[in-house]
């Protein structure tokens, strides 16, 4: 009897244990399927570079979003790579124990936020402080802008891309640091020479995880980006990134022709990169962790 | 060495002004959720379901979104629990060290892990229409699920890995089989750690919109079967943030301060649960 | 007693870890260019007072030190002491090679370049220079802009020692600077700190009685955090005046 539960119990959890690759085979081939319709009437090529979002001419260029994304995303990279890893090796190499046990759960507090969330403080904050601020650059600007989507973007990145570096550093020996020490060397220089040095490859990989899921973002920067679905020109601008356009949309999805071929594709492509880069980014993690040794 | 020692003290000051930033950015967003929502919060607004007219009522509180959202997230966890809890013990306990299913199931649920809600949304999306359902609670609680299982299943293997060969060896050789073992040995040993798991994965759950965009629907009722859709918060500050009727506002900043603090609450548990945890598991 | 004058001496040194004390009331004339080699069972504070003179034990979380530690009469441990300018008066050999992530050449010129040499000509004089001090200038001479880390664990360790030498210390250190290597490199590494002694103030840390016996000079033995005996090599080794040194030389108490 306790052997056929055995046996019944095996087999119920080997089951369930392949289910989880099979989602992720599901999961391309549903997205693609349903993306099949529009890819059969316009090349692949011809739908992300023309510029013409008009769904009911039967117009559906991505490029727009593919630049909004871009735009949105690499304002967030410049703000939250520096202001990241300065703190991850501040935490790391320079604060004292206690600083870094009360640093470490707020961090996590952080990266627990709701999106939405995000978006509120986005639309209260934000908007209206780059709405202020464009005037000094000589824009107009409502303060629904790429660079609010960027801001905001930022802060959901830094737990990212702070978690993972600190998991670089200190896979780093403490020894090696203390050899630079003993040379006379200040920390600073034993941090710039040694520290980053050696944990190159995994700094790569936090700015890269980062970098994936700022691409991934939807409902914050969608509260705050603009969706007018035109390339940006300047930060300043309103941009349409491409979470955003299967968000915003997914209401009219019934009722245009191919409009939810279009979407669906446009998430098959968000899918397809965000794990090009999760790959890229382990690839670098295993590559740090030979470094650290 | 001035100099040496001014660039000392320059970045030193650098790396503390981006700390201040980033905690700074906590706080601050923090406050002002709760210091919006905090004002809009009254017993009414809790207890009662908005009323008249599409999502624009003027009247009325946020009960729909917060039964709606504790209905979705409840179902999904129990459902996610139900399809990570036996694949990790499975991946722990029957697999071989180096089994390639093992390895390719770790690595199917990190690659899960990362994907965003939003494609899961649009996934559920597909499923629904593939399966001729219209956006329900159901629709919502599967694709959550979805969305909850790698952050679950990451979870709890982390913790049950850490379960010594030695324990598991004894049980064994009392006689127990692998199944016997695992439900009353290594669950009872790693429980605090898997409800830490199972708490990370609901919080994640409850605060996310773009799964349940599609999925769930939006709605003034209270579910009262899985056909019907559901309101969840973070959908409820969505639609009603941007309206030009103070009052609907106000049930965006109510909603999302309720969603502030349930999400506050969660992570000081979760963290209080782990910490008590490895004080029990140091070898 | 031999020459008493010596660049390092150690005055009332007691090292807390939070509440636990370490060494304890710590006074020592270490010899000038000679090899004092520290020995005692494991544990009881060799290491902990090996860092107390470059003032490494700063960077441990909660460690409180007392006392002082006087490098050319000046206590390091003072309060307005440049850390770093002390520290290039001592080089560091850890227990393993410790490699900075460079090429040969830049580990070598780290040092020099920190403490601002920037000449070409210069840097190039002090890595053949110090690389055959350390006795691995003609294995590396034409590999010099490879990653160090390609090394033998042998040779990095004598690139540990020529970087070390680099910064033109008065006083070498080394933390069981053997106990990672293999025989023979051991055996070179030994030979080198004999030769060094003539310009340098050795001091090495070892669990090794044999190698203790083989290279010191001067024997510091430490027990349980305290200083238990001092003096010149031989007279330790042949008469040892205290019950416990007696204990440990014989292998009572390891």
């Amino acid at each position: 009897m306790r052997l056929l539960k055995e046996k019944a119990g095996r087999t119920v959890m080997f089951i369930l244990t392949v289910l989880p690759t099979l989602l992720l085979v599901l999961m391309f081939f549903g997205l693609f399927r349903k993306s099949r319709a529009i890819l059969a009437l316009k090349s692949f090529g011809g739908l992300l570079f023309s510029s013409g979002w008009h769904p009911l001419r039967g117009e559906f260029g991505l490029f727009p979003f593919l630049m909004g994304t871009l735009w949105v995303t690499a304002v967030a990279l410049v703000i939250a790579v520096p202001i990241s890893l300065l703190m991850a090796v501040y935490l790391s190499e320079y604060a004292p124990r206690g600083f870094r046990e009360f640093a470490k759960p707020l961090i996590d507090l952080l990266s627990g936020i709701p999106s939405v969330i995000f978006g509120v403080w986005g639309v209260l904050v934000i908007v209206p402080l780059v709405g202020r601020i464009a005037p000094l650059f000589g824009r107009y600007s409502s303060g629904y802008s790429v660079l609010a989507g960027g801001i905001v973007l930022a802060v959901m990145i830094f737990p990212t891309i702070i978690h993972v570096a600190l998991e670089v550093f200190s896979a780093i020996p403490f020894p090696l640091r203390e050899a630079s020490l003993s040379l006379g060397a200040t920390r600073w220089e034993t941090t710039r020479h040694v520290v980053l040095r050696k944990g190159s490859q995994g700094i790569i990989a936090a700015c890269v995880l980062g970098l994936s899921r700022a691409l991934g973002e939807t409902m914050a920067v969608l509260m705050v980006v603009g969706n007018v679905p035109a390339a940006p020109k300047s930060v300043f601008d309103a941009g349409y990134p491409l979470p955003a356009l299967i968000a915003n949309n997914y209401g009219e999805i019934m009722s245009v022709p191919l409009y939810d071929s279009a979407l669906m594709l446009a998430a098959l492509v968000l899918f397809i990169v965000v794990l090009t880069f999760n790959i890229l980014a382990r690839w670098f993690l295993v590559r740090a962790e030979r470094r650290a040794e | 060495m001035n100099k040496r020692r001014l660039v000392e003290r320059f970045w030193k000051a650098l790396m503390i002004a981006s700390t201040a930033v980033v905690i700074g950015c906590l706080l601050f967003i923090v406050v002002t959720v709760i210091w919006k929502g905090l004002p809009a919060l009254s017993l009414s607004m809790i207890t009662r379901i908005p009323k008249g007219g599409y999502y624009l009522g003027k009247e009325g509180g946020i009960l729909n979104a917060i039964l709606g959202s504790l209905y979705l997230a409840l179902g999904a966890t129990a459902l996610a629990c139900v399809l990570s809890l036996p694949v990790v013990i499975f991946l722990n306990v029957y697999c071989r060290k180096r089994s390639r299913l093992a390895e390719l199931t770790r690595f199917s649920f990190d690659v899960l892990w990362g994907i965003p809600s939003i494609v899961y949304g649009a996934f559920g999306f597909v499923l629904m229409v593939y399966f001729g359902m219209r956006t329900s609670l159901l629709a919502g609680i599967v694709t959550v699920a979805l969305l909850e299982v790698p952050i679950m299943s990451r979870a709890i293997d982390e913790v049950i890995k850490l379960v010594p060969r030695e324990l598991k060896e004894a049980s064994y050789s009392l006689g127990a089989t692998r199944l016997e073992t695992s439900l009353k040995v290594i669950i009872r040993q790693c429980l605090p750690g898997i409800l830490t798991g199972i708490l990370i994965a609901f919080g994640r759950g409850i605060g996310d919109a773009a799964s349940v965009l599609f999925t769930a629907g939006f709605t003034d009722r209270i579910p009262t079967s899985l056909g019907q859709p559901a309101a969840t918060l973070p959908l409820a500050i969505f639609f009603q943030l941007g309206t030009p009727f103070p009052e609907v506002r106000q049930r965006a900043y109510a909603s999302a301060a309720i969603l502030t603090i349930l999400i506050l609450f969660i992570s000081v548990l979760a963290r209080v649960l782990s910490r008590r945890y490895t004080k029990h598991v140091i070898r | 007693m031999n020459d008493v004058r010596s660049h390092l001496s150690i005055r009332n040194l007691n090292v807390f870890y939070g509440d636990l004390q370490v060494l304890k009331n710590i006074s020592l004339d270490i010899p000038d260019r000679k090899i004092s080699v520290i020995i005692g069972p494991s544990g009881c504070g060799k290491t902990t007072l090996l860092k107390s003179m470059n003032r490494l034990l700063d960077h441990v979380d909660e460690v409180r030190v007392e006392g002082e530690v006087l490098v050319d009469g000046e206590d390091i441990y003072g309060p307005n002491v440049e850390v770093t300018r002390i520290r290039k008066k001592m080089g560091l050999l850890s227990q393993k090679p410790q490699v900075l992530p460079m090429s040969i050449y830049d580990n070598i010129a780290y040092g020099p370049r920190i403490h601002g040499h920037r000449d070409r000509k210069r840097l190039d004089f002090i890595v053949r220079n110090y690389l055959s001090a350390a006795g691995l200038w003609e294995e590396v001479k034409d590999r010099l802009h490879h990653p160090a880390s390609r090394l033998s664990v042998g040779q990095q360790q004598r690139l540990c020692l020529a970087r070390g030498l680099a910064v033109e210390p008065e006083i070498i250190l080394g933390d069981e600077p053997t106990s990672a290597l293999d025989p023979q490199s051991s055996q070179r590494i030994e030979r080198r700190l004999v030769e060094l002694k003539k310009d340098y103030t050795v001091v090495v840390v070892t669990h090794i009685l044999r190698q203790a016996r083989r290279i010191a000079d001067y024997i510091v033995f430490l027990y349980l955090g305290e200083l238990v005996e001092h003096g010149p090599a031989q007279d330790v080794f042949a008469n040892p005046r205290d019950p416990r040194t007696r204990a440990y030389l014989t292998g009572e108490i390891s």
